[in-house]
Formats: structure tokens, C-alpha cells, sequence
């Protein structure tokens, strides 16, 4: 895979003292949607400002396109489009002229077929000449994605894109996101929505407390975290479980129903025959059996857990 | 050189002015015009000629410098400032442009708007009191020169302002006074002898006196020693702009 961003040794001490990323490595690969998912606070703005140029980097190196991005701003900065987590906009000015403002910002010539078809795409097209004051919070956050668009970036951070906007907007953006990827850009985006990274990441890192403790494939990350765990409904309730099994994974539900026995799918010996094949010599039947895969929220949520 | 980026922050900045056209320019120039209603044509005619100009030609040049500093100080102060404090500074921080090009984006449009300002002034100025201009060149260069460095200085302001009190204070505190005991209503050579020497460090002084030369011919101080305190507070302010760039001084964290 070839790589379009790369990190190496990155951390970043604030002027208060406080160590909001601590020694940072990644890679972007070119053409993937990435997901950075973490808590508030874990340091995912922070990441993308440096890159970006808007925080000053501390210890390491970060390359893009294999542009350093101090020594060599300019090309770096170029391929980038960034959208901010907060509505920071210029609210006096129309939707058009603001983006010809970006655009230029970013050293290209006016380009009024390209700034059209993105507000087109983003449905603002309507709405080129409206003051940003009146629009709607969705519609200034379509306008930031607009404005970041407007030099024709090659790699598109969205910080929090979805956040405080109703889930059939987030669907619509969603979409979008994935069409800017089928036409080759490199997204990435953070989010504390697991739904979100799940949707529509290729790769996850999860980060927390300024550390990046996995960077998987989304498919590879459910397998190999996920748990699995087998639920046996009981011909006749267990007051308690024999002593027999007390080494085992398994938990008795409180009316003494229902047995549920946890598992690793990664395991060559998953234990489930051995298991069954107890239950059968101590005598316990059921009736009903199934099994369920724990969602990326478990995995999340049991990472966060582990790490405090 | 990011050219396009340059005339997009330019161009922004100066359809800001064309917005709020009536703050922007209205209100200096009716503020001067009012200045010559009372000092030149009310109470001047009352006063004796200064150096042999009529006391209403005299404060010309003082008046405008007076807009022109107080403008170019707060166009440029403001433009900084304002998105700053409302978070859209991000994008010009994550744009390829280089400190210098910011500005000469920024600062070359607060002085800009602070030309156009001065030139209506003179114009205004026209309709109560008559003048002549000298050394025309001399005047367009300290026109020039005053407007970019006080630009670049207000730029400073609003760089190091982190609310809207810091914005005005200098200004206000520093800058109103200054200018006032700069000799924009009367000559040096009015003032007791000690205070003569006193107001030598004001360095208003200096430009109101060269300013004024081009006008009329007359200053209080040598017209090459004006250019030059002028020339050495635009280099102060460059300076100052390099150092707070280079460290992220008040820009990034
Ligand atoms: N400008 C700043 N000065 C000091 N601390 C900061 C600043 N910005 C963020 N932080 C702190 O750095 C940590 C990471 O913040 P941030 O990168 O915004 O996290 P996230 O985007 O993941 O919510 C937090 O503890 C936050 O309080
Ligand atoms: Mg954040």
C-alpha cells in the first residue's frame, strides 16, 4: 500500500504542560477512508492541526506525499483540505464569494466550473449568493466541506463531521464522503461515533489520551478483537453452577436460565465441544442455543477500558 | 510567491470595507471634516498665521496624518483580530502562504483603505480651507510610508490582542495622545524650550513636521531625519512581525 501521509515520533506537549500526543505513528495509505476514533480529549484535533499547519508540531515528523510539512509547507499544505470541527466561518460574506476566498487562498486561479459543480454537489448551488448568516448549521458545515474542496485537495480531513447533525444529514454525508473517495481522494476523518467509524472506515486507529493503540483493517480489527459468545437456553434453571465448571468463561443469568459462554474467534480451540460435551456428563440440557459477535462499540469501549 | 493568495486575502479584506462602507469611510471623514469646521474655519480664523500659513492650511497635514494613523491602525489591528477571535484563521494557517504574504495581504489592505480615507480627506479638506502641496512626490512618500507602517504596527496589535479591550487600548492610550502633542495643531517652536526638546522623543513629531514640509516647506525638524525615524519604525514593526511568526507568538499553540 502506498502511503500518502506518514507520522513518525510525533508528540505534542501544549504550552500548558499538558502531553496531547505521545509518540505517534501512522501512515495513511493513498485512496482509503481512515477513521482516528477516540474519546473527547483523546488528541484527535490536535493530530490533524499539526498536520494541517495550525498547530505547532513538537517532537517527530510528519511527510505528506513525502513533503515534510515545515520545511516544505507549501507542497504539502497544497494537497490538503481540511474541515474543522468547529462552524468557524466568515458569516458576513456569500457562500461563492467565501469560496473563491479558499480557493485563491490555496494558490489556484478561479476556476467558476469546478467551484459550481462542487455546490452543486453539496446542494448549495442554490445558495451561492446567500449570506452564511442566514443558512441553517447543516448547511454551513456543507459549506465548510465546500470551502476545504475548492482547491481540488488530494486529502480531505473531517473533524467530527457528523457531529451535532440528524442522522438522515449524516447518511447524506456519508454518502458523499464516499463518492470524494471513489474519485480518488484520501479521506480522514475522526469521529467518537463507533457507528460512524464502522459505516464507513476502511482502516480504524483508535486513539486515546494521546496514543494510538491500533491501527487495523476495519474487517481485520472486528475479527481479531471481537468476541463471541454462545448463549444456552436451559431445559430446567441452574440454581448455581457446578464446581466443575468454575474454570470455564461462563456466567449464569439471574433467574438461572440462560448460560452464557464467552469465547475467542482468533483461538484455534474455541473450547465449545469441550464445553458441550461437560454439560452433557453433568446432566444439564437446553433447549435453544446462539451465538453473537460483540460490535466495534465492545472492542472500543473494552481498548478505552484497558487503557485508564 | 502564492500571488492568488495574496489577492484573495486583498480582495476579502477590502470587500469588507465596501460593506460597511459607512464606518469605514464615512465616519473619518466627517470626524475631519468637523475638525476643520471648528479649528480652521471657526477658531482659525481667530488665530495668526504660523510660519505664514493660515492656521486652517496649517492643521491640514496634522489632521490627515491624524486619520491616517488612527485608520491604519485599526483597519489593520481589526483585520488580524477579527478571525482570530472568531476561529476562521484556521484556513489561512493551513493555506501554503508564507507569513509574508499574509502580510502583504492583510497589511497592504488596511493601507490601502487608509490611503483611499486620507485622499477623500484632502479632498474634503478643499471645501473649507485652501492648501498647496509642495513637493507632491515628498508627499505621496510619506503618505505611502506612514500608512504601511502603521498598518503593519496595528497588524502587531491585533496579533497580541486576545479581546476586544487590548484591541483599543494602544490606540486609544497611546496613540490619540501622541499624536495630539504632535505638533497636528500647533509648532514645535510654539512650545516653552523644555518642552520642545521633550516632545523630540515623540516620534508623530517627526512625521506631522516632514509631512507638513511637503505642503508648505516649512518643518520643525530636518525632513531627512522625518524619513528616517519613519523608515526605522517600519523596520521596529517588521521586525516585530518576523520574531511573532517565526515563534507562532499568539497565532498557533
Ligand atoms: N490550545 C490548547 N492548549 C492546551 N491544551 C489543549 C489545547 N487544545 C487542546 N488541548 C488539550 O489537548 C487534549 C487533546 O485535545 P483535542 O486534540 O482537541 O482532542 P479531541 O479532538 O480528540 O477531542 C485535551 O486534553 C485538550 O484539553
Ligand atoms: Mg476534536
Amino acid at each position: 500500500m502506498e502511503s500518502i501521509i506518514t507520522i513518525r515520533n510525533l508528540s505534542k506537549t501544549y504550552s500548558t504542560g499538558l502531553l496531547a500526543l505521545n509518540n505517534i505513528n501512522l501512515d495513511i495509505h493513498k485512496g482509503e477512508i481512515f477513521a482516528l476514533l477516540g474519546p473527547n480529549g483523546a488528541g484527535k484535533t490536535t493530530l490533524i492541526s499539526i498536520i494541517c499547519g495550525i498547530v505547532t508540531p513538537g517532537e517527530g515528523d510528519v511527510t505528506v506525499d513525502k513533503h515534510d510539512i515545515v520545511l516544505n509547507f507549501r507542497a504539502a499544505r497544497s494537497m490538503i483540505g481540511l474541515v474543522p470541527q468547529e462552524l468557524s466561518i466568515a458569516t458576513f460574506e456569500s457562500v461563492l464569494t467565501t469560496m473563491n476566498f479558499s480557493r485563491g487562498l490555496f494558490g489556484k486561479p478561479s476556476n467558476p466550473v469546478y467551484i459550481e459543480s462542487v455546490l452543486r454537489d453539496l446542494s448549495l448551488w442554490d445558495k451561492r449568493d446567500e449570506r452564511i448568516v442566514n443558512l441553517s448549521g447543516g448547511m454551513k458545515r456543507r459549506v465548510l466541506i465546500a470551502k476545504a474542496l475548492a482547491h481540488e485537495p488530494k486529502i480531505l480531513f473531517l473533524d467530527e463531521p457528523t457531529a451535532g447533525i440528524d442522522v438522515e444529514q449524516r447518511r447524506g454525508m456519508w454518502n458523499m464522503v464516499r463518492r470524494l473517495r471513489d474519485s480518488g481522494v484520501t479521506i480522514i476523518l475522526t469521529t467518537h461515533y463507533i457507528e460512524e467509524a464502522e459505516e464507513m472506515a476502511d482502516r480504524i486507529g483508535v486513539i486515546n489520551d494521546g496514543q494510538i493503540s491500533v491501527i487495523e483493517e476495519k474487517t481485520v480489527l472486528m475479527n481479531k478483537l471481537g468476541k463471541k459468545q454462545l448463549a444456552l437456553t436451559l431445559q430446567h434453571p441452574l440454581k448455581s453452577l457446578p464446581d466443575e465448571l468454575a474454570g470455564y468463561p461462563l456466567e449464569l443469568s439471574q433467574d438461572g436460565e440462560v448460560l452464557v459462554f464467552t469465547f475467542d474467534v482468533q483461538k484455534e480451540h474455541t473450547g465449545i465441544s469441550e464445553l458441550l460435551r461437560k454439560l452433557s456428563q453433568f446432566g444439564i440440557d437446553f433447549k435453544d442455543l446462539h451465538s453473537s459477535q460483540s460490535s466495534l462499540e465492545d472492542i472500543f469501549v473494552s481498548l478505552v477500558r484497558d487503557k485508564s | 510567491m502564492n500571488i492568488y493568495a495574496i489577492r484573495a486575502i486583498y480582495v476579502f479584506e477590502m470587500s469588507r470595507t465596501w460593506r460597511t462602507l459607512m464606518e469605514s469611510i464615512a465616519s473619518p471623514i466627517l470626524t475631519t471634516s468637523l475638525y476643520f469646521i471648528v479649528f480652521g474655519a471657526a477658531i482659525g480664523s481667530r488665530m495668526g498665521d504660523i510660519d505664514g500659513i493660515s492656521y486652517g492650511s496649517f492643521i491640514i497635514p496634522g489632521l490627515l496624518m491624524l486619520s491616517l494613523l488612527g485608520e491604519s491602525i485599526s483597519n489593520a489591528s481589526f483585520g488580524i483580530y477579527f478571525p482570530k477571535f472568531s476561529g476562521t484563521i484556521y484556513e489561512v494557517l493551513s493555506a501554503p502562504v508564507s507569513p509574508v504574504e499574509v502580510v502583504i495581504g492583510y497589511v497592504g489592505a488596511a493601507a490601502s483603505k487608509s490611503l483611499i480615507i486620507g485622499g477623500l480627506i484632502l479632498i474634503t479638506a478643499r471645501f473649507f480651507v485652501d492648501y498647496q502641496i509642495m513637493h507632491p512626490v515628498m508627499m505621496v512618500s510619506f503618505l505611502l510610508l506612514t500608512a504601511i507602517s502603521f498598518s503593519l504596527f496595528g497588524f502587531i496589535i491585533g496579533l497580541w490582542a486576545d479581546d476586544f479591550q487590548k484591541l483599543q487600548i494602544i490606540p486609544m492610550m497611546v496613540i490619540t495622545p501622541l499624536t495630539f502633542l504632535g505638533g497636528a495643531f500647533y509648532s514645535i517652536s510654539m512650545l516653552p524650550p523644555f518642552w520642545q526638546k521633550v516632545t523630540l522623543f515623540n516620534p508623530v513629531v517627526y512625521l506631522i513636521s516632514g509631512f507638513r514640509w511637503s505642503f508648505y516647506g516649512v518643518a520643525d525638524v530636518n525632513v531627512g531625519i522625518s524619513l528616517a525615524m519613519i523608515m526605522v519604525f517600519m523596520l521596529l514593526c517588521l521586525t516585530g512581525i518576523w520574531w511573532i511568526f517565526k515563534t507562532g507568538y499568539r497565532l498557533k499553540n
